[in-house]
């Protein structure tokens, strides 16, 4: 009975977990945790449910009130969203478990159930987008999750936050409003908001500018949303100001969500033979996503915060996905896809650690990390693990999806992008070799000495996610047949295969 | 020229006047440096997407959507009147947050234009 009504499921708990930990925050703020963590933890079980009933007998599909579609709200579940809500959930509950300790030393006591209670909302939003079926859903479920997202920005005690927090707002809302008129647009051509009706309705009317116009309003509005290269000026700020937790929470569920949302709408919504031949949107994909892979690396050496510098190499592993599906071939948008669960594992583990220098030592700036790897030996071994994934050291997570995308470009006989692949790498190597030899070989600066011989590693609660996430850096790349198994029949369902 | 241009513009002038106001609202948005302005801005560039839908389902002479013995009875859709009403439900919360920062943003630095923000930063 109950197995039935899961796809949803996954969205109302998170919604009534916000209330009760709201009202259990007034009766004793500890209770909050618990609460907050519970309800992804059986979210997290219920998706991998959901995964492996998708896996057994095909998409699930869900409809709302028993209204069928295309005129009641439709959630369908197939392998790519199934994957996606999994990988985010799984994060959701590693910074859950994370935030308990790390956001008490960043946050005024007394916001602790708002903290925990917006974090549901983000979760329900991020999760509706994932499930949902219905274009207009997803963008109120968008709204909910941005929403949540500005004021997790602002929860802290950090001055500047509430500026980067406007800045992301004011992003945000103009995204979301492109987003919305594209929705305007296809449906007053088209009298539907269902995603499969759409795929079914749209190629005869490819030709209409109403239709280009608003492919071209979703590019744009998403666009800003995962912080493609020249609409990232938002991003930055709002990693480098947050909370810990919440920066971990940006960083890989956020931007993730933002890239399925892209994914599914090129991919779901248009159809391959539209992005790529009536409207060569995907080569102008290609080299975006190129600029941002170098440009976002090269900034990202200048950097002398770690928090910034990490933040900046983000937009460079954007770029990475976005490359993977805009080079279009199935290898390519396999390894894009990948990539997903291979950055959310990878950046999720090193600002958990940048947060874990923070929390133990108050050090933000990467020269002042100097000999920090002999006082703090676990969360500094784990910043290599994730930091050899980020640069694509075999057998790490990184490397098989860079391997995959520049598999694929060879394949289409882009090898340009290959080129650029190889020289991000070496960027990256260059910015990540430089935080490791200051933890490593280098003896304190006077000023911080004090600081860095009184740290230790951070507390269990924070340490665990941690090691489980440097970990799951070598096993899912060792065991990279796992995800593939899941994503690859998706590819090979829009792109027809190879 | 003229003539082929202007009907054009009459017939779909509901369009051109939202485009219009979107663009104002924009402006606003990029070229305001007071952040109240700028959620103004923001707030003019919602409500110009509600009268793109809104106006895009009207029909001239229709009525209420209620079901009629009369199969002649023409009706507006519905269903764009309703997405908007919720998109005014995200509006206004997308408002509330950012009005929320503006205050607490005044709290913190005792101004709210941005170039004077911008200088306080610097300083710091």
């Amino acid at each position: 009975m109950i197995a039935d009504h899961l796809p949803v499921l996954v969205v109302v708990l998170p919604l009534v977990g916000a209330v009760a930990t709201l009202l259990a925050g007034w009766a004793d703020r500890r209770l909050c945790f618990p609460i907050a963590m519970a309800t992804t933890v059986i979210q997290f079980c219920i998706s991998l449910v959901l995964l492996s009933q998708v896996m057994q007998t095909g998409p699930l599909h869900y409809n709302l009130g028993n209204w069928l579609p295309p005129w009641g709200i439709e959630y369908v579940i197939d392998q790519l969203n199934g994957f996606v809500l999994a990988v985010i959930l799984f994060l959701c509950v590693l910074s859950c478990l994370y935030a308990n300790r790390s956001i008490l030393s960043e946050i005024d006591e007394k916001k602790i159930p708002a903290f925990y209670t917006v974090l549901l909302l983000l979760v329900t939003g991020v999760c509706g987008i994932a499930v949902t079926g219905d274009l207009f859903n997803l963008y109120v479920f968008l709204e909910i999750s941005s929403l949540a997202a500005y004021a997790l920005v602002a929860i802290g005690r950090e001055k500047r936050a509430l500026i980067s927090s406007f800045t992301y707002l004011v992003m945000g809302s103009v995204s979301a409003c492109f987003i919305l008129l594209g929705i305007g647009h296809l449906y007053i051509v088209t009298g539907t908001l269902n995603m499969a009706d759409l795929a079914r309705v749209l190629p005869p009317l490819y030709g209409s500018t109403v239709v280009q116009t608003a492919f071209i309003f979703f590019i744009i509005g998403l666009s800003i949303k995962t912080a493609l290269f020249p609409l990232h000026l938002w991003l930055p700020d709002a990693y480098r100001y947050s909370p810990s937790a919440v920066t971990v929470l940006l960083s890989t569920i956020v931007s993730k969500i933002g890239v399925y949302a892209l994914i599914r709408i090129l991919f779901s919504v248009f159809t391959p033979s539209f992005i790529i031949i009536d409207i060569p949107v995907m080569e102008v994909f290609c080299w975006l996503a190129a600029a941002a892979i170098i440009g976002g690396s090269v900034i990202a050496i200048a950097q002398t915060d770690l928090k910034r510098m990490l933040a900046y190499s983000s937009v460079s592993q954007m770029g990475y996905i976005l490359l993977g599906i805009g080079i279009a071939d199935s290898i390519a948008v396999t390894g894009g896809i990948l990539h997903i669960l291979n950055h959310a594992v990878m950046k999720g583990c090193l600002f958990m650690i940048a947060g874990a220098f923070i929390y133990t030592s108050g050090i933000r700036s990467i020269e002042d990390l100097r000999g920090i790897a002999r006082t703090m030996p676990l969360t500094a071994a784990a910043f290599v693990i994730a930091a050899a994934s980020m640069i694509g050291i075999p057998p790490t997570v990184g490397f098989m999806s860079k391997w995959f995308i520049a598999l694929g470009a060879l394949e289409s006989g882009q090898w340009i992008f290959v080129l650029v692949i190889l020289a991000s790498s070496l960027l990256t190597a260059v910015y990540f070799w430089k935080v490791i030899e200051y933890m490593y070989f280098r003896e304190p600066v006077p000023a911080c000495g004090e600081a860095i011989t009184s740290a230790r590693d951070p507390p269990a609660g924070m340490l665990a996610p941690i090691l489980v996430l440097a970990a799951a850096c070598v096993l899912f790349g060792i065991f990279v047949s796992i995800p593939l198994e899941i994503i690859v029949p998706f590819v090979t369902g829009i792109l027809g295969g190879t | 020229m003229i003539e082929t241009l202007v009907p054009g513009l009459f017939l779909r002038y509901n369009y051109y006047m939202a485009i219009i106001i979107m663009l104002i609202g924009l402006y606003a948005m990029i070229a305001k440096g007071n952040l109240m302005k700028k959620i103004i801005g923001l707030n003019i560039f919602q409500t110009a997407i509600f009268l793109f839908y809104i106006s895009s389902s009207d029909i001239i002479g229709g009525t209420a959507p209620i079901l009629t013995t009369d199969p002649a009875t023409v009706y507006v859709n519905p269903l764009p009147h309703v997405l908007i009403l919720t998109a005014i439900v995200v509006a206004v919360s997308t408002t509330a947050v950012g009005l929320a920062l503006a205050i607490r943003i005044y709290e913190a630095y005792g101004t709210i234009e941005e170039d004077e923000l911008i200088a306080l930063e610097a300083k710091e």
